[in-house]
């Protein structure tokens, strides 16, 4: 075991409604769907048609620059909606199931067996490639580049945020056979970071370089970790996997065929019993939040509080997420609510009175709490953002589109969700994750 | 509560697009944000977001300047009483003072507010809260004798050429405050300097005792009779002659210490400042000289007299006008304090220098920044060739 890497700077957000060790099987969902709009930069190109069948694997788009990128369909069934948005932007393919579970063979077999060329042309062909995520710039990889190194996050720090020594509790040779075959394919190093002070069943994992994170939320966040053990330099590509999505991988290419199924944690303060959930890669929600929820005006968001995006109640779950959060909307009004003390309202200043109870968990809104302002308060970034890294300038730079200074400054190592608690304590709400991502597609557009 | 939104929903309209008032809508969404926090939910990046807002963070700078404010009333009372050779409770002192400082609080804020909703009108954006704590320093850096034209006129051009100019709260380069000082003292310096303005009255000269001065502890050491200078613990509680409200290093310290417990004032800043000053203050009594006796003035009593205290604590920190980066803001107060005693001991011209060194060291900020990031960036740079 390595030495364990002290993260000083970042925030916990303690709030209510973490899943708790339960597993529930979700009645199967009906509907099914694949969202173009979870992957930054993609244009796709559409490959089928309304009320066409589709087995498991079967492409539904393909990356139209890269069109050996394909996202393929987790169920078998019909195509019964391709929902579109202003122009004509393709919103979400959705396939109804019809139970059957007709699969589209692949050559099956492990990293033993195949050679690395197969292995990558059987995670094009099942639609797993997308998993794999490049730094610089938190797209997906290109299959051409070579890493050099893969990284996975082996737990997540944000708030409410999965266990995945639960999750993964049952499919570690999966998961094994994941991290074999993504070493084998790409012929980089594989790295695994693990939390400090938890008994992870990932600790027995092999061929792969172990190292463990201790410290506050962003600890979890893969982008930190590289940060820690090799930051990625101009030039360089890392990839990044998630950990519920290599044993996937591994489950897939051990049998031949996607399988698609995976488990998610239903949190938040507004749901009733939040636990896990054994579900399917893209699936409807609805059954997932029906009768566990509160009532009253509630946000879905599909992923974490900092990062998620907000789904209806009759969406899908995200590519990546392994986690649905329910939260209290803040759309009210409070009356002289910023000159109160503030006994029960969250805050990393010492200005509201809820200094006192360290430890409790909060009920939080999504509203603002203040209107947004210029950059006032100096050194708020700083405490958040465990990096070599100066927040504020950074962002001064994006803002200015001044590349040489963004690629000085670390642009190459950052992605949106890195500066995620930038966001949450901005005295003058900022919205630094959009600018963050502004400046990577700036920078996507001046380098290709 | 709710009868209260009702109202407001219902002139709502009048203010908005297209209302008959749509030329105040800014002036109406400064009121309804005062009352309420607003409804507004995120829609981009995180869902949750700190209760902090900039209008909590400039209530807690006033509130931190009430202990300053509250002891600058009854100070001037007090000076006047001395003046004029009588003895009055702290109470009478108290109401004195202010009678006397509560009109330039008006006339500061008045004219101030009038101007940033002006701006935030024109520019269509949000009334930005900076203000409610620049309309509070002004009152507490003016000699109280100050006429309230002079306090409205040097307000307006702090808040047009100092800030607005710029693009507002956030972008302005030099403090606004010491801006409306700077002003005062350089437009009017016959009226602005001297031994008589700074006790209520003494300007009149009516009823003043024989051979009262009215000099203030740094006029009196600047023209070198250390005699006259009043005792430690005078300095220390502030019941000296002075500007209203930065006389009492104690009652500032009570305000420090708010600002450093909610994290709103920057201690490093503050303690690099009071470290700068400390420093130039020993220098000067090592090379203290028996001509310029000031030179010989203990160093840790610079920390307690003239503007030094209520600088270091309210006016150096602005966030704004100060160093960003974290290096940067210890090389910037500690100019800014090193710098100020430089001024205030060895040119003769200037009995103060805190002001100039602030509004100076503001200048500088950006450079300063500059420097550090660079460094930053080499240091960026270094540890990929190490780990490489």
């Amino acid at each position: 075991m390595s030495e364990v890497v002290k993260i000083k700077k970042g925030l916990d957000i303690k709030m209510v409604g973490k899943a708790e060790h339960t597993l529930q099987v979700s009645k199967s969902s009906d509907l099914f769907a694949i969202k173009p709009t979870d992957f930054h930069n993609l244009t796709p190109k559409l490959l089928v048609r309304v009320d066409d069948e589709v087995k498991v694997g079967t492409a539904l788009f393909q990356d139209k620059y890269r069109p050996e990128i394909k996202f393929t369909s987790p169920v078998s069934g019909k195509v019964v909606a391709v929902n579109r948005g202003e122009r004509r932007r393709i919103l979400e393919v959705v396939i109804e199931s019809d139970g059957k579970h007709d699969v589209l063979e692949f050559k099956k077999g492990s990293a033993a067996t195949l050679s690395a060329d197969e292995i990558k042309e059987n995670l094009l062909g099942m639609g797993l490639w997308p998993f794999i995520k490049q730094r610089p710039y938190g797209i997906i990889a290109n299959p051409e580049t070579k890493p050099k190194a893969i990284f996975i996050s082996g737990f997540d720090s944000a708030p409410l945020a999965p266990d995945y020594a639960f999750i993964l509790k049952d499919q570690l040779s999966s998961f094994q056979t994941g991290i074999d075959l993504l070493a084998k394919m790409s012929g980089a190093p594989v790295h695994v970071s693990l939390p400090a002070g938890q008994d992870s069943p990932l600790k027995q994992v092999k061929n792969a370089k172990l190292h463990t994170f201790a410290g506050p939320h962003p600890a979890g966040n893969v982008g930190i970790q590289i940060h820690h053990i090799a930051p990625i330099n101009k030039g360089e590509t890392a990839w990044t996997v998630g950990p519920q999505e290599v044993a996937m991988i591994g489950r897939s290419l051990e049998n031949g065929h996607l399988i698609a199924e995976k488990i998610v944690a239903l949190a938040g303060s507004e749901v009733i019993k939040p636990q896990y959930y054994k579900t399917t890669l893209g699936a409807s929600i609805k059954e997932i939040v029906a009768a566990n929820i509160k009532d009253g005006n509630v946000r879905y968001i599909s992923g974490n509080v900092l990062t998620g995006t907000k789904i209806s109640k009759s969406n899908f779950l995200g590519f990546y997420d392994s986690l649905l959060s329910v939260i209290p909307e803040g759309d009210y009004y409070e009356l002289f609510g910023w000159a109160l003390p503030g006994f029960g309202k969250f805050s990393t200043s010492r200005t509201f009175f809820s200094w006192l109870t360290p430890n409790k968990e909060y009920r939080l809104d999504t509203n603002y709490h203040g209107g947004e302002r210029a950059f006032v308060m100096s050194g708020e970034y700083n405490k958040v953002v465990p990096m070599e890294v100066m927040p504020v300038q950074l962002l001064k730079a994006i803002l200015a589109e001044d590349i040489d200074a963004m690629e000085q400054l670390g642009i190459y190592e950052v992605i949106e969700e890195d500066f995620a608690l930038c966001e949450f304590v901005c005295t003058s709400k900022i919205d630094s994750q959009e600018i963050i991502r502004n400046g990577l597609n700036l920078m996507i557009k001046e380098l290709s | 509560m709710d009868g209260l939104r009702k109202i407001v929903d219902q002139l709502k309209p009048t203010f908005s697009k297209g209302g008959k008032l749509a030329k105040l809508e800014s002036t109406f969404e400064a009121f309804e944000t005062f009352l309420f926090v607003p409804n507004k939910t995120t829609h981009v990046g995180s869902h949750v977001r700190d209760y902090m807002d900039l209008k909590r963070t400039m209530v807690i700078v006033v509130l931190a300047m009430i202990p300053a404010l509250l002891f600058g009333m009854y100070n001037v009372g007090l000076q006047h009483s001395i003046s004029i050779g009588e003895t009055w409770s702290i109470m009478d002192s108290f109401l004195f003072g202010l009678i006397k400082v509560l009109p330039i609080i008006v006339v500061s804020y008045v004219t101030g507010l009038g101007i940033e909703f002006a701006f935030a009108q024109v520019r269509h954006h949000e009334v930005n809260e900076g203000f409610l704590v620049s309309g509070m320093l002004i009152p507490l850096i003016v000699p109280v004798d100050v006429p309230l034209w002079m306090v409205a006129l040097a307000t307006a051009f702090a808040v047009i050429i100092g800030k607005e100019v710029f693009g507002g709260t956030g972008m302005n380069i030099v403090n606004p405050a010491l801006t409306a000082r700077a002003f005062l003292f350089f437009a009017y310096p016959a009226q602005m300097s001297g031994d008589k303005i700074w006790v209520e009255g003494l300007s009149q000269g009516e009823g003043i005792v024989d051979g009262y001065s009215g000099a203030t502890a740094l006029a009196e050491a600047a023209a070198g009779n250390m005699q006259n200078l009043p005792s430690v613990a005078e300095m220390f509680f502030g019941t000296i002659i002075g500007s209203i409200g930065e006389t009492s290093t104690f009652a500032i310290l009570i305000g420090a210490l708010i600002l450093l417990y909610t994290g709103v004032g920057n201690w490093k800043i503050m303690l690099s400042f009071v470290v700068g000053g400390f420093l130039m203050g020993t220098l000067l009594n090592v090379f203290a000289t028996d001509t310029n006796p000031y030179m010989s003035l203990p160093a840790y009593q610079h920390l307690f007299l003239g503007g030094f205290a209520f600088g270091a604590v309210f006016m150096i920190t602005d966030p704004v006008t100060a160093a960003q980066t974290e290096r940067g803001k210890w090389i910037y107060g500690f100019l800014g304090g090193f710098i100020a005693i430089l001024v205030r001991v060895v040119n003769p011209a200037y009995p103060e220098g805190v002001m100039l060194a602030i509004l100076l060291v503001n200048v500088f900020a950006p450079l300063i920044d500059y420097y550090v990031v660079k460094g930053h960036v080499k240091r960026r740079m270094k540890r990929f060739a190490v780990k490489a």
